[in-house]
C-alpha cells in the first residue's frame, strides 16, 4: 500500500534526527532555565515576574510558527497531493495549540502581578485566543469524519480559509483595541533588551523549537504506524 | 493511441477509506456501446462510475473522452454526461415536472413531457416529492435521462425499486440511446438485456497482496 | 445560476421554516436583552450595535447547517457538481439564495427592533447600510463551514466552533461603523472596510466552498 505514500525516506532521515533534535531540546532547555530562572538579572521595574517572559515568548512565537507550517503543508496537501504533509498538519496541531494556551496563561500570569489583572482585551492577547480557537476548530474537524481522509482534506481547506483570515482578524482586533482602549500598558522593553536577557530567551526559543521538531517526529511516526494497522486491518478483513 | 471516439480508462487504481479497492483496471466504449460492471458488493461498481463521472480522482492511471483526460476539461465532462446514483434528488415540495424541469433546465433542454412520458410517470406528474413510492421516485430520476440529451449515461443500480414493467422501459430508453450513438455504462445485480455490450467484471481486478509490505518493514 | 437561485428560493416559499424560525431567532434573541440588562435608555442605546450584530450573526450561523445539508442527503448537490454549473457558481448560487431569505427579512426587521433598543432614528440608515454589507459577508463565511462540516459528526457543535472566530473581523468594523455613528463621527473607513472584505470574500469564498462540497462527495 505504501508504495503511493512512501514514508520510507522520510522515516529514515526522521529517525536520524529524531535523537539531536531530543538532545539538543534537552541541553538548550536546562542551560535557558538555568540561565533565565538563575543567572539573568531580574527586570529593574518588575522584578522577577519578567522570568515568566522565557517561557511566554517563545511560546508565542511557537504558535505562529506552528500554524503558518501547517498552512503550508495544507497547501502542499491539496495542491502536490503529498501524502506526508496532511500528516504533519494533524500532527502539528495539537502541539500548535499547546504552545498557544502555554502563551495565554503564561500571558494571564504575568498580567496578574504587571497589570493586576489576569486578563486584558488587549490585541494581542486577543488575537492569541482566536488563534486558539482556530486550533481547535481544525482539530475537531479532522476528527469529526469516518473516512479520515476526508477530515484531513475539511481541515487543509479550513488551514488554508484560516491563513488568509488570520492577517485580517489579527488587523481588526488591533483596530477595534485602538478604538475602546488607551494604548497597551506594558511593551516590551523597547528595541534594545539586555544581552544577559536576550541570551536565556534565545536558548529557550531553540529548545522550543527543537522539542517541537523532536514531538512533531514522533507523532508522524505514530500517525504513518496508526494508518498502517488500519490498511492492515482492512486487508484481512477482505 | 487511442482513437478519438473510445471513451476509455487505462491502468486505473482507486484507494478507498485507506483500502485499495481494485488496480491494474482498463475499459474502453466506442459509440453505441454498453458496459455492464458486475462484482460483488464492495468490488467498487460505483467507486468506477463516480471515477468515470469525475467525482472521485483515480490515484493512478487516467479516464479520457477522445484522448483529452477528464481532468484537462472537467466542463465539457459534465456537460456530456449524465449520472443516475443511488439516490433521487427528489424534493418532498415540488412536483415531479418542477423537478424535471429544473434539472433539465440546467442542462438548457426542454423535453420534461415526453420524458415524463417515455418512463411513464405522466399520470402523476403534478403529485408532490412526497407522495411518491420508491419506484416512482427512481422513474422519475431515470427521466432526466430522457429530458436532457447527452452522450454518455452513468448508471449505478439503476433498476433498484422499479418493477418489470418499468426495467422494460429502462431497457427501451437504454436501446434507443445506444441506437443514436450514445453509451452507457450500468452496474446491475439483475440481469439487464444489453444487446451487444460488454460485461466488466471488478472481481478480477481485486487486489492482490503482495511481498511490498514486507520490504517497507525494514525501511 | 438564476435558475438555481429560483428553486431555492421556491423550496423555502413551500417549506418556510428554516427562514422564518432565524428570523424568528433574531427578533426574540434581541427582545431578550433589555430584560437582561434592565430597561435604562441610556445603556440600550449604548449597547443596541452589538446587540443587534450578534444577534444577527447567531440568526445566520443558525440557518446555516441546513444550507446544503437537504441537497446532500437527497443527492441533489452531487447532481449540481456534476451539472455544467461550475461547482464555483453553484456555490455563489447556494449562498445568493441563502442571504436572500436570511439576510435581507433580517435588514427590514432590524430598523424596528432597533427603535425598540432605543437607537436615534437618524442612525437607522447607517444601520441597515451596515447590515447589508455585513449580512451577505456573514452568509459567505458561514456557508465555507457548513460545506466542510457536511457529512461530520456532531456538526451542529463543530460549525460555530469554525466559524464564529472568522466571523470577528466582521463583528468588529460593523459595530465600530455604528458606533462612530452612534458618537456622531464618520463611518465611512468602516464600511469601506467592511465592503472591501465583503469583494474579497465574495472572490475567495466561492472557491474554498466549492474545493470543499467536491471533497464531501469524494
Amino acid at each position: 500500500m505504501h508504495r503511493f505514500a512512501n514514508p520510507a525516506r522520510f522515516l529514515k532521515i526522521a529517525n536520524a534526527v529524531l535523537p539531536w533534535a531530543a538532545g539538543l531540546s534537552a541541553v538548550c532547555f536546562a542551560a535557558g532555565l538555568y540561565l533565565g530562572l538563575f543567572a539573568s538579572p531580574p527586570d529593574y521595574q518588575q522584578g522577577d515576574t519578567v522570568r515568566i517572559m522565557y517561557i511566554h515568548v517563545p511560546a508565542a512565537w511557537m504558535s505562529m510558527f506552528t500554524y503558518s507550517t501547517m498552512a503550508v503543508a495544507a497547501a502542499a496537501a491539496l495542491v502536490w497531493k503529498h501524502p506526508l504533509a496532511e500528516v504533519y498538519a494533524k500532527a502539528a496541531a495539537p502541539l500548535g495549540a499547546g504552545f498557544t494556551a502555554l502563551c495565554l496563561l503564561t500571558g494571564s500570569l504575568w498580567g496578574a502581578p504587571m497589570w493586576g489583572t489576569w486578563w486584558v482585551w488587549d490585541a494581542r492577547l486577543t488575537s492569541v485566543l482566536v488563534l486558539f480557537f482556530l486550533y481547535l476548530g481544525y482539530m475537531a474537524l479532522v476528527d469529526a469524519f469516518d473516512d479520515p481522509a476526508r477530515g484531513n482534506k475539511a481541515g487543509n481547506i479550513l488551514l488554508l480559509v484560516g491563513a488568509v483570515n488570520v492577517p485580517i482578524i489579527k488587523f481588526s482586533v488591533e483596530w477595534w483595541n485602538t478604538l475602546h482602549q488607551p494604548a497597551s500598558v506594558f511593551r516590551l522593553g523597547g528595541p534594545t533588551i539586555a544581552a544577559s536577557m536576550l541570551w536565556p530567551l534565545l536558548l529557550m526559543a531553540a529548545a522550543f523549537q527543537s522539542y517541537f521538531f523532536a514531538v512533531v517526529i514522533l507523532r508522524i511516526r505514530a500517525g504513518l504506524a496508526a494508518r498502517r494497522v488500519q490498511t492492515l486491518r482492512l486487508g484481512q478483513a477482505n | 493511441m487511442t482513437s478519438p471516439q473510445l471513451f476509455t480508462g487505462q491502468d486505473l487504481l482507486c484507494l478507498r477509506g485507506g483500502r485499495l479497492v481494485f488496480q491494474d483496471l482498463d475499459f474502453q466504449l466506442a459509440a453505441g456501446g454498453c458496459l455492464t460492471l458486475v462484482g460483488p458488493n464492495g468490488s467498487g461498481k460505483s467507486t468506477l462510475l463516480r471515477l468515470m463521472a469525475g467525482l472521485l480522482k483515480p490515484l493512478r492511471g487516467t479516464i479520457a473522452w477522445g484522448g483529452v483526460a477528464l481532468g484537462q476539461d472537467p466542463e465539457a465532462h459534465r456537460a456530456r454526461l449524465h449520472y443516475v446514483g443511488h439516490l433521487d434528488a427528489v424534493k418532498a415540495s415540488f412536483t415531479c415536472r418542477e423537478i424535471l424541469a429544473f434539472w433539465a433546465g440546467l442542462r438548457g433542454a426542454g423535453g420534461v413531457d415526453a420524458a415524463l412520458a417515455a418512463f411513464a410517470i405522466d399520470t402523476i406528474a403534478d403529485v408532490p416529492g412526497r407522495f411518491l413510492s420508491a419506484g416512482q421516485r427512481r422513474r422519475l430520476s431515470l427521466a432526466r435521462l430522457a429530458a436532457a440529451p447527452a452522450p454518455l449515461w452513468l448508471l449505478d443500480e439503476p433498476t433498484v425499486g422499479l418493477d418489470r414493467a418499468s426495467v422494460a422501459l429502462l431497457e427501451g430508453a437504454i436501446a434507443r440511446h445506444r441506437a443514436g450513438g450514445g453509451r452507457v455504462v450500468l452496474s446491475t445485480h439483475i440481469d439487464l438485456a444489453t444487446p451487444g455490450g460488454e460485461v466488466l467484471d471488478l472481481a478480477a481486478f481485486a487486489p492482490v497482496e503482495d511481498d511490498q509490505d514486507g520490504a517497507e518493514d525494514a525501511a | 445560476m438564476l435558475r438555481l437561485i429560483l428553486r431555492d428560493l421556491r423550496l423555502v416559499l413551500r417549506q418556510g421554516s428554516d427562514a422564518t424560525a432565524a428570523l424568528m431567532f433574531f427578533v426574540l434573541c434581541v427582545v431578550l436583552f433589555p430584560f437582561g440588562v434592565g430597561p435604562e435608555p441610556n445603556i440600550l442605546t449604548r449597547i443596541a450595535p452589538g446587540v443587534l450584530l450578534i444577534a444577527a450573526l447567531l440568526a445566520a450561523l443558525l440557518s446555516m447547517e441546513r444550507l446544503f445539508q437537504g441537497d446532500f442527503e437527497d443527492g441533489s448537490l452531487e447532481l449540481l457538481l456534476l451539472s455544467p454549473l461550475p461547482a464555483e457558481g453553484v456555490a455563489i448560487a447556494k449562498v445568493a439564495a441563502h442571504w436572500l431569505v436570511t439576510g435581507v427579512p433580517l435588514l427590514i426587521v432590524a430598523p424596528l427592533l432597533a427603535l425598540l433598543l432605543r437607537m436615534p432614528a437618524d442612525q437607522l440608515g447607517l444601520l441597515v447600510g451596515t447590515l447589508a454589507l455585513a449580512t451577505p459577508l456573514l452568509s459567505l463565511i458561514g456557508a465555507v463551514g457548513a460545506a466542510l462540516t457536511l457529512g461530520a459528526r456532531r456538526s451542529g457543535v463543530l460549525l460555530p466552533l469554525l466559524v464564529l472566530p472568522l466571523y470577528i473581523p466582521v463583528l468588529i468594523f460593523a459595530a465600530a461603523g455604528l458606533d462612530a455613528g452612534l458618537s456622531g463621527l464618520s463611518p465611512r473607513p468602516h464600511l469601506l472596510l467592511l465592503g472591501g472584505m465583503l469583494c474579497g470574500a465574495l472572490v475567495l469564498a466561492p472557491l474554498a466552498i466549492a474545493a470543499a462540497l467536491r471533497a464531501a462527495h469524494e
